[in-house]
């Protein structure tokens, strides 16, 4: 048994600390982004279009990742793009926490009418297919990286509040709850002296998940070119630009691709190792 | 009576979400700027052109109205006409919906067949290096969304080895005898297997960019119950009996930890099916979320409209079944 349990305990760590390192290369990447992108992410050179990565036969010295069929160089791109993933997934990310958590918990905790109508807007939400929403969000709000978190948070923020509702619920219904109440505390100092605490490993695992998946809507955003304008380097648009040239350029599309497969992994890894953490059966 | 007091109160929260959707999908797309009549015109369209052909697609009118105008020909099957191709909303909606039906109902089929070979290989191997490899491979499935997994597809099977197709639904160059949309279905009805065959080419990978996350939850959830069944006394008995390991689970154990995974792929098969809009996008697959993206790229206000709706009702006609089913199958309930 002890056994089972360092061996959960070391595969956790691992798993943390193999996401904390691609997320703080991301960081750096993203504060040295103009120092240390060997060329400007959107000079164009029609003479350098396609250029292969370094490995390949026919590489151009100097573009390491090679180059877009504008000459653009991949690398330098893919730094800067990871400047628009890092502020979306922050930024997106924890508003829409603070926002679905906040409704999710007062419904949870309140119930009555409050709950009635959050969990009937919930339903609402749930019955739009979410990409087509936001697509139709940033058609309304115009292509701006503003528009593009204020449509995560329209869309994501039922993700927070159905589940934070269900864990407030069920923490209301405890021994401890009851005793709080008894022992005087106020209805909104039970709720956030009390039943907050319980649920905030939940809000906190929620929120990393969050983060990979405001990172994949920025990006299916820029697929269909919807996202910021064009000529910003974004991974989406990165993907978008390589799709069309799948079969002549590969290297178009697969450093963006791998760069966002890692983000969201690292984020969603995260997120699970935090929870064995928080866990207190584990711990 | 319990059941039919649940599928009442059901039916009434649906109703409820459904005329919420309308209300905001037509509030929403109201406020899109761009003028959608000014677009359909040649440059050089006068003032009165404008006004003229806004009037005959009702927009002139308070938006209220439209609304009124607008509910009142839904009731009645009328979802206006596209302003981009001038046909029935109705018409071009139906016409794309088998598509991705078909789509839909092929990668939920894929999903059950690999999640629930890995979660019985996962039961039979427990406490092995298998479970532990099942295990890592179900976690990577579930944190990467269908969008990147229909990258890595294509990049592997339709650039490393170009063995599917990696755009359209069926290669343009075939003669189709079909007289329904629903080609897959219907080529198996007529025979036709190379026509079939054509058409998995080009349905497999965006039906399995689809179907991997589904897969990995349905393996984990079902390796869950199905272990926790494994150690019931009826499944011992079954085992001393002298039955293999594949049996017991097969016969025994599957049929009683089935429920709590059935229940919960009936509502991420609502995710799936929202998830056909980007992947029919990136497979250029022609399906009612390829044309949705479009009618949003081209302003076309009823066709949106029309489609956002069907979604809407698609996905509560899939939840409400969901529920219904478990009322029924879960024997607690049945007798309450």
């Amino acid at each position: 048994m002890l056994d089972a349990r360092s061996m959960i305990h070391r595969r956790a760590g691992l798993r943390l600390w193999l996401s904390a390192l691609w997320l703080g290369a991301l960081t750096l990447a993203t504060l040295l982004a103009p120092w240390i992108a060997p060329h400007d992410p959107l000079a164009q050179d029609l003479f350098l279009g396609r250029m292969p990565p370094f490995w390949v036969a026919g590489s151009e010295p100097g573009y390491w990742l090679g180059t877009d069929s504008l000459g653009r160089d991949v690398l330098s791109r893919l730094l800067h793009g990871a400047r628009v993933a890092l502020v979306v997934a922050l930024v997106a990310g924890g508003i829409t926490c603070l926002i679905g958590a906040t409704l999710g918990l007062l419904a949870g905790f309140l119930r009555g009418w409050v709950d009635m109508v959050i969990s009937r807007l919930i339903d609402i939400w749930m019955a739009f297919p979410p990409v087509l929403f936001s697509i139709l969000l940033i058609a309304v709000l115009g292509p701006s990286l503003t528009s593009i978190i204020i449509a995560i948070v329209v869309i994501d923020w039922t993700r927070f509040a159905r589940v934070v509702r269900a864990e407030a619920m069920a923490q209301g219904a405890m021994d401890y709850v009851a005793s709080a109440r008894v022992a005087g505390r106020g209805r909104v100092g039970t709720m956030l002296r009390e039943i907050l605490p319980n649920v905030l490993p939940t809000i906190v695992v929620l929120l990393t998940l969050e983060m990979g998946i405001a990172v994949i809507v920025e990006a299916i955003l820029s697929f269909v070119n919807l996202s910021i304008s064009t000529d910003d380097p974004t991974w989406g648009g990165m993907i978008s630009e390589g799709r069309t040239s799948i079969h002549q350029a590969w290297w178009v599309l697969v450093f963006p691709l791998i760069a966002l497969f890692l983000t969201v992994l690292a984020f969603s890894q995260l997120g699970e190792g935090l929870k064995d953490r928080f866990d207190p059966v584990l711990r | 009576m319990q059941i039919l007091r649940t599928v009442l109160l059901r039916l009434l929260t649906t109703t409820i979400t459904l005329a919420g959707v309308a209300v905001i999908v037509f509030f929403v797309i109201r406020v899109v700027p761009g003028n959608p009549i000014a677009m359909m015109l040649p440059p050089g369209a006068t003032d009165a052109d404008i006004a003229r052909l806004s009037a005959l697609y009702g927009l002139d009118k308070p938006i209220v109205s439209q609304f009124g105008i607008w509910l009142a020909g839904v009731m009645q099957g009328d979802f206006g006409t596209s302003i981009t191709t001038r046909q029935p909303v109705l018409d071009l909606v139906l016409g794309r919906l088998p598509a991705t039906l078909e789509l839909s109902v092929m990668a939920l089929v894929m999903a059950v067949i690999i999640g629930g070979v890995a979660a019985i290989t996962g039961t039979r191997g427990r406490g092995t290096r298998t479970e532990g490899a099942i295990d890592v491979a179900n976690g990577m499935a579930l944190s990467v969304p269908d969008f990147l997994w229909g990258l890595v597809l294509m990049l592997v099977f339709g650039v490393l080895f170009p063995i599917f197709h990696i755009s359209g639904r069926v290669t343009p160059s075939l003669e189709l005898p079909f007289v329904t949309n629903f080609y897959l279905f219907e080529s198996l009805i007529r025979l036709r297997f190379d026509l079939w065959a054509d058409l998995v080419a080009h349905m497999f990978m965006p039906a399995l960019a689809l179907a991997i996350p589904l897969a990995a939850i349905i393996g984990q959830l079902l390796k869950q119950s199905l272990k926790e069944t494994m150690n019931l006394d009826y499944v011992t008995l079954a085992r001393t009996k002298g039955y293999g390991e594949t049996h017991v689970i097969l016969h025994e154990a599957l049929r009683n930890a089935v429920l709590p995974t059935l229940t919960l792929v009936g509502v991420q098969f609502t995710f799936l099916i929202g998830g056909t809009v980007i992947i029919e996008r990136l497979f250029s697959y022609e399906g009612l979320g390829n044309m949705a993206i479009d009618a949003v790229i081209n302003r076309d206000l009823p066709l949106i409209q029309g489609i956002v709706i069907l979604f809407a009702v698609i996905f509560t006609a899939v939840n409400l079944i969901v529920d219904l089913a478990y009322a029924v199958l879960n024997p607690r309930l049945r007798h309450a």
